[in-house]
């Protein structure tokens, strides 16, 4: 999808209103009054998941934000089947929900339908406690998805440094202290972990760009298999951000190149949003975040040589990385 | 009326589980539970069930997707031993809490350090406070039949819990023992197919393991202790169900020899049989030995605890786990808190033995019964013939 929100922002808003009744359904599960903050990037994405996964889905969710803020009992923000269990498992229930229903569907007692166990997480619960579960789950080939929502860091703790945490990045476990100026390594890529697990489908999404994710949402719905998406979301509170920055943020952390959008599927790298061939530098990304505001030029320019970097092996792959299919074909003939 | 076979008591666990046509499996291996996940899989690759067998990537998963599947309203197995089950101990009062009829065959052992993996109750006992239903078998036969109870007592409406059954590691998961095994018809006409509640499933939309705040967490916990202190009648029912289906009896608390006793042992697992030769070698030495095996761990039966001591002078609770700085092993607290308020209760003496597979023979019964009979017990407890 091409990224006209960039070159004509007006335009995109009036062809959202013309084309949006048919792009997004109206349908809502996830309610309103929930108790996330203003400006939170992975309530908005959850509902958006919603949207694309409709009726027939059932959610496992791990311990965090989003389990916190929807789930105050007796309320639930909830319309669709919902489970939570604990921190570091929603891969492997999300995985049990799938083979039970698998179960019960082949012996006739429960309706003939095929009904998506999805399994999501922050990027605590999914990156670092749920590493596990989730290569488990991913390896065993189940027909289920798993959404990571990464805010970069513990935001239900408060904001505490995780293995998704940005390098520099300030939190309350990697202070930028007198000494040392925040978390000193680069963030994990996990997307490519899940490459590494040979999965059908892996994609990389942002609140940001509601109908990129939701066309991976749909894609990886449909696909039978296991598949798993990584999606960017901004965090306020977290970020030492206002909170009507929450899309822009987004927009920026792609045009800087700092998380480019794109999908791998059957092994073949795709981007999926275009990015500005001259990328905005990470300095635009930056600046508007209290997590960053310690950084020095010198600094900023060690992120800005990382993620070019960073971007031009995921470019190598981009054109060079070709789909199992493909790798097939010559040795057929 | 079944039929009588000679069978590994860890593949005869796994076969009374297909007995009721278990939907999931999810099983990690662990030694001496291994036999269990490994038969459990040959049932479900043979085709004898129609289940899905899970091979997850540990036992915190294990107990976490047999939880989902269970939500699914899929019957659903698991079993597990020693580190594994503490693996597993964050999941365990969650299972319960979320009232998922779950059933965990443990082939018990000893926990690390140092590593050992040979029998003890040390792996279950910490474990005794997550609202689990716990029996414990004496032997081959008495793992069959629990584990088909198992189902059918968890899943009844009136209780929704857990049931873990426990068996001692090696002692009875590696031994060739006669079983009767039941045959199809009898344990279908026994176990009715699970209807659940509630179920995640999106014809009808529910939210479950919702947050509870201060102002409803307490009650979560009492509705929990409610529900697993009553199902004690539901488990009394089956068992009396299960006699007159089966013609083989069980109760809480079974006695061996207590009608004149003045002394009594007190066993869980399979060294009651062990035990029962003992107390009739001391029988034919003119002491009067009796024996106490307790087979329902949790629910605790209180009541039928305070029949069976009446009369005896003393109580010889022996402990296959400790309680590090406490008051006892965890049997012998339990038992001498119950008989607390009761006014003629008999002096109640401690043994801790047979830890990481140490041999408990015959003698050592005996022994433990006549040293106990002399009064001769300084401390509150035990650690009995250990050096040092």
């Amino acid at each position: 999808m091409m990224n006209t929100a960039m070159k004509n922002p007006k335009n995109m808003i009036e062809n959202f209103e013309l084309y949006a009744p048919k792009l997004v359904s109206k349908e809502e599960f996830f309610s309103p009054g929930h108790r996330a903050c203003q400006g939170c990037g992975e309530a908005l994405a959850i509902r958006l998941m919603l949207k694309a996964l409709g009726k027939d889905t059932v959610i496992t969710n791990a311990t965090g934000c989003m389990e916190v803020i929807s789930s105050l009992y007796p309320t639930t923000a909830w319309n669709v089947p919902w489970i939570h269990v604990a921190f570091p498992n929603s891969a492997s229930v999300g995985s049990g929900v799938e083979a039970g229903l698998a179960a019960l569907r082949r012996k006739g007692k429960i309706a003939d339908r095929r009904v998506k166990s999805v399994a999501i997480g922050g990027d605590g619960g999914t990156m670092d406690i749920g590493f596990q579960a989730l290569s488990g789950a991913m390896e065993r080939g189940h027909d289920m998805l798993y959404v990571c929502f990464d805010n970069e860091a513990y935001m239900n703790t408060g904001i505490q440094r995780s293995s998704g945490t940005p390098f520099l990045a300030s939190t309350t476990t990697a202070p930028a202290g007198k000494k040392i100026p925040g978390n000193q390594v680069w963030k994990k890529n996990l997307a490519e972990i899940m490459v590494a697990h040979n999965v059908p489908y892996v994609a990389t999404a942002c609140q940001s760009y509601p109908i990129d994710f939701m066309n991976k949402v749909k894609k990886a719905r449909k696909l039978k298999g296991p598949s798993y998406i990584h999606c960017f979301v901004t965090c306020p509170t977290g970020w030492r951000s206002p909170s009507e920055t929450c899309i822009q943020l987004g927009r920026l952390a792609l045009e800087t190149g700092i998380f480019p959008l794109y999908e791998v599927e059957d092994g073949k790298y795709r981007m999926t949003v275009e990015v500005p061939e001259k990328r905005r530098p990470v300095q635009d990304y930056l600046k508007g975040q209290g997590r960053f505001r310690h950084l020095t030029p010198d600094q900023i320019q060690t992120i800005q040589e990382r993620v070019d970097i960073e971007w031009e092996t995921l470019m190598i792959k981009v054109r060079n990385s070709k789909s199992k299919e493909e790798l097939r074909a010559p040795r057929a003939k | 009326m079944g039929k009588r076979v000679g069978m590994e008591v860890a593949i005869a666990s796994a076969e009374a589980a297909a007995l009721c046509r278990f939907e999931v499996a999810a099983v990690y291996p662990i030694t001496p539970q291994s036999h269990v996940a490994e038969h459990l899989s040959d049932i479900v690759n043979d085709g004898r069930v129609d289940a899905s067998f899970m091979t997850v990537e540990s036992e915190h998963s294990a107990l976490s997707a047999a939880v989902g599947s269970s939500a699914t309203g899929a019957r659903t197995v698991t079993a597990t031993s020693s580190q594994g089950l503490l693996f597993m101990s964050e999941v365990l009062p969650i299972a319960s809490a979320m009232r998922l009829p779950i059933v965990m065959i443990i082939a018990n052992r000893a926990v690390s350090g140092p590593i050992n993996i040979w029998n003890d109750h040390s792996d279950i006992m910490p474990m005794r406070d997550t609202g689990w239903i716990s029996l414990f078998a004496e032997n081959g036969q008495e793992v069959v039949d629990m584990t088909i109870q198992a189902f059918r007592i968890g899943e009844d409406r009136r209780v929704m819990l857990p049931v873990n059954v426990n068996m001692d590691g090696f002692q009875l998961t590696h031994m060739v023992e006669p079983i009767n095994m039941p045959d199809q018809e009898e344990v279908d006409r026994f176990l009715p197919p699970y209807v659940p509640y509630a179920t995640l499933h999106p014809d009808r939309v529910v939210s479950m393991g919702t947050l509870g705040m201060p102002e409803i967490y307490a009650e979560a916990q009492k509705s929990k202790d409610v529900a697993i202190v009553n199902s004690i009648h539901v488990i009394r029912e089956v068992w009396k169900e299960w006699e007159a289906q089966f013609g083989r009896k069980y109760e809480p608390i079974q006695s061996y020899r207590t009608e004149d006793a003045e002394i009594a042992l007190v066993t869980m697992g399979s060294m009651g049989e062990t035990a029962e030769v003992g107390v009739d070698e001391l029988r034919k030495q003119g002491v009067k030995a009796g024996l106490l095996k307790i087979r329902l761990w949790r629910p605790f039966p209180f009541d039928e605890l305070k029949k069976a001591v009446k009369g005896i002078k003393v109580l010889a609770v022996t402990d296959r786990a400790c309680s590090f700085g406490g008051p006892g092993g965890p049997v012998f607290s339990e038992i001498r808190s119950a008989l607390y308020d009761v006014p003629k209760r008999p002096k109640i003496v401690n043994y801790i033995i047979g830890l990481g597979g140490r041999d408990v023979q015959v003698e050592d019964f005996t022994a433990m019964v006549l040293r106990a009979a002399k009064g001769k017990l300084s401390e509150p407890y035990e650690f009995y013939g250990v050096r040092g």
